[in-house]
């Protein structure tokens, strides 16, 4: 039995979270006594498919190259892997993905296409069947043991490692004949956030804005430069975002991107429950915030009360 | 044209949970249930549908215990026409949901099911997309706009690093995302107009539908609480203890 991983990438390169759950899959094939096979579904996306062959790790890497797959759409990627895992010659006992919209949109999908349940956003791995998982904005975790044949789970990806990049004589890359193109969805276009900073997922210090800010022009003068002095990435809160004061791919939170980076510095930013479950994971968090009653300084290591207009530029000129 | 939208009773927004002491789940007595949020998106954003002449009707559907009735009058307040129970004390898991769905998206032909990304209660993501599955539908999640014309659905879509448009063929599938709309509030005259509007009620043997979880939930802890920390005089403090304390900078 194998445990096969759908590979999150931009057909160039795998996106980061990947590696993460490649790292997910590594422990539950120990658990489960299997190896790890990597599922690339793309267009020329042989570099994307080459960087997963070099991952600690990966036994296999199955590539299925087409031009119905440049988009990636939900619909035809789950049909594609569903047709892997119910080809008796695979023998897949789990499949993974990561927890990333990429992966939520696709792998329920899966799921129900094989007549199994999905476990989302899994933390731990308790055993082969047994899964830990937050449920209520993290503010519970549950032990959820599946009684199906093929657990089918999307990862947490700030809740394992990522894969080291060690596997230097590289796994077998096979090519895979392409599934059906079911023509139900066409891609228009994307309009992705243009940034040199690191991503959001994937940075070690993140420095997030809130309604404290006031106005999009004041996040952007005042976050930025301290980003970029810290080599950290942009987030914001709900609030921020609803106001337009930075874009919707920016948002931490229960509904938006889960982080933990090394250093989480919050700005303005109350510290809604919500809020809290998407950072509060984060190794060290600083809170900066002029009411010293905001809930956000109940999960900073470091709170500092007082102007974030005049703390913000002084912080900047003191680090680096 | 038809639209289904299907709306969750869960815990309320504002409400923070409690793990119970013997781990056997979160506490629910006597806490205040609203409507999923995410689910009031998708009744608002139908009924804008029906109000700009695209939408006939637009039917809520509710999964659960008796009370969801409530959960089912609160969105025939923001404007569903009717509303259809599917009652069960029974625990319900997306994949039962979704097949619950199905068999009255069978029945009733809706072109347009439109629901909520994720419930707020057991954060699954997984209803809609096992839903459009089960169909053959196409999907579009995580909306942040949504055309419907000739035929088809154009969706703009939260993705990770930005926004994605999608043109998808009806019927389909649409689960919504934070900014779709602002949900209005049902009007005092709304809340009793919708007491009077038709609500039927279906139990899970009749649709021939199988709900027995698949997932067997071991225990629910609570996650280690993180101490607040210390407050800082000023930013030299600040970027001292970063520094040399927590070695982060």
């Amino acid at each position: 039995m194998a445990i096969l991983v759908i590979a999150e990438h931009d057909n160039a390169s795998l996106k980061a979270a990947t590696l993460n759950a490649v790292a997910a899959a590594t422990e539950l094939g120990k658990a489960a006594g299997g190896e790890v096979h990597v599922l690339v579904a793309g267009a020329n996306c042989a570099a994307a498919a080459a960087e997963a062959a070099k991952l600690a790790g990966v036994a296999k890497v199955r590539v299925a190259d087409a031009a119905h797959y440049d988009a990636q759409t939900a619909e035809n990627v789950a049909a594609l892997v569903v047709a892997l895992i119910a080809d008796k010659a695979g023998d897949y006992s789990h499949l993974v993905a990561p927890g990333t919209s990429y992966g939520k949109n696709v792998t329920p999908r899966v799921a129900a296409l094989l007549d199994v349940a999905q476990i989302s956003d899994v933390v731990a791995i308790e055993a082969a069947d047994t899964f830990q998982r937050p449920i209520y904005a993290g503010n519970a975790l549950a032990t959820v043991k599946s009684a199906d044949r093929v657990k089918v789970l999307t990862v947490r990806t700030t809740a394992f490692e990522a894969a080291a990049v060690a596997n230097e004589g590289g796994a077998a890359v096979e090519a895979l004949v392409a599934g059906p193109d079911l023509g139900v969805a066409k891609l228009v276009g994307r309009e992705l956030t243009k940034s040199a900073r690191p991503e959001l997922g994937a940075a070690k210090i993140i420095v997030s804005g809130g309604r404290g800010l006031g106005s999009g022009e004041n996040y952007h003068k005042l976050l930025e430069p301290l980003a970029d002095k810290l080599g950290a990435a942009l987030g914001a809160s709900r609030a921020a975002v609803d106001a337009g004061f930075a874009p919707n791919d920016y948002q931490v939170g229960q509904t938006g991107k889960i982080v933990a980076p090394q250093l989480y510095i919050a700005v303005g930013v109350s510290g809604a429950i919500q809020h809290l479950a998407g950072m509060k994971d984060s190794k060290v968090i600083v809170a900066i915030n002029k009411d010293p009653e905001a809930p956000i300084f109940q999960v900073a290591d470091y709170g500092l009360v007082g102007d974030l207009f005049e703390i913000v530029p002084e912080l900047t000129n003191a680090v680096g | 044209m038809k639209i289904l939208v299907p709306v969750k009773r869960v815990v309320d927004y504002n409400v923070k949970v409690r793990v119970k002491s013997d781990g056997t789940g979160v506490d629910i007595a006597n806490v205040k249930m609203s409507m999923n949020p995410f689910d009031e998106i998708a009744i608002e954003e139908a009924v804008r549908l029906k109000e700009a002449g695209i939408a006939t009707e637009v039917v809520a559907v509710s999964c659960g215990v008796a009370a969801c009735q409530e959960t089912l009058r609160a969105a025939m307040a923001i404007g569903a026409d009717r509303g259809i129970l599917v009652e069960t004390d029974a625990e319900l898991q997306p994949l039962a949901v979704a097949k619950l769905l199905k068999a009255l998206c069978d029945k009733e032909a809706p072109q347009l099911v439109i629901c909520g990304k994720q419930a707020i209660d057991d954060d699954s993501n997984q209803t809609g997309q096992m839903l459009a599955a089960l169909m053959s539908w196409p999907q579009a999640t995580f909306a942040s706009k949504l055309v419907v014309a000739d035929g088809a659905a154009t969706v703009t879509r939260e993705i990770d690093g930005g926004l994605e448009t999608l043109e998808i063929k009806l019927p389909a599938v649409v689960s919504t995302d934070l900014r779709l709309n602002e949900p209005r509030y049902a009007t005092l005259p709304n809340i009793m107009k919708a007491k009077k509007k038709p609500l039927d009620t279906v139990k899970p043997a009749e649709l021939g539908v199988d709900v027995a979880p698949r997932l067997a939930t071991l225990k629910v802890v609570e996650p280690a609480k993180r101490s607040a920390g210390v407050r800082v005089a000023d930013v030299a403090q600040l970027v001292d203890k970063l520094k040399n304390e927590a070695k982060v900078i």
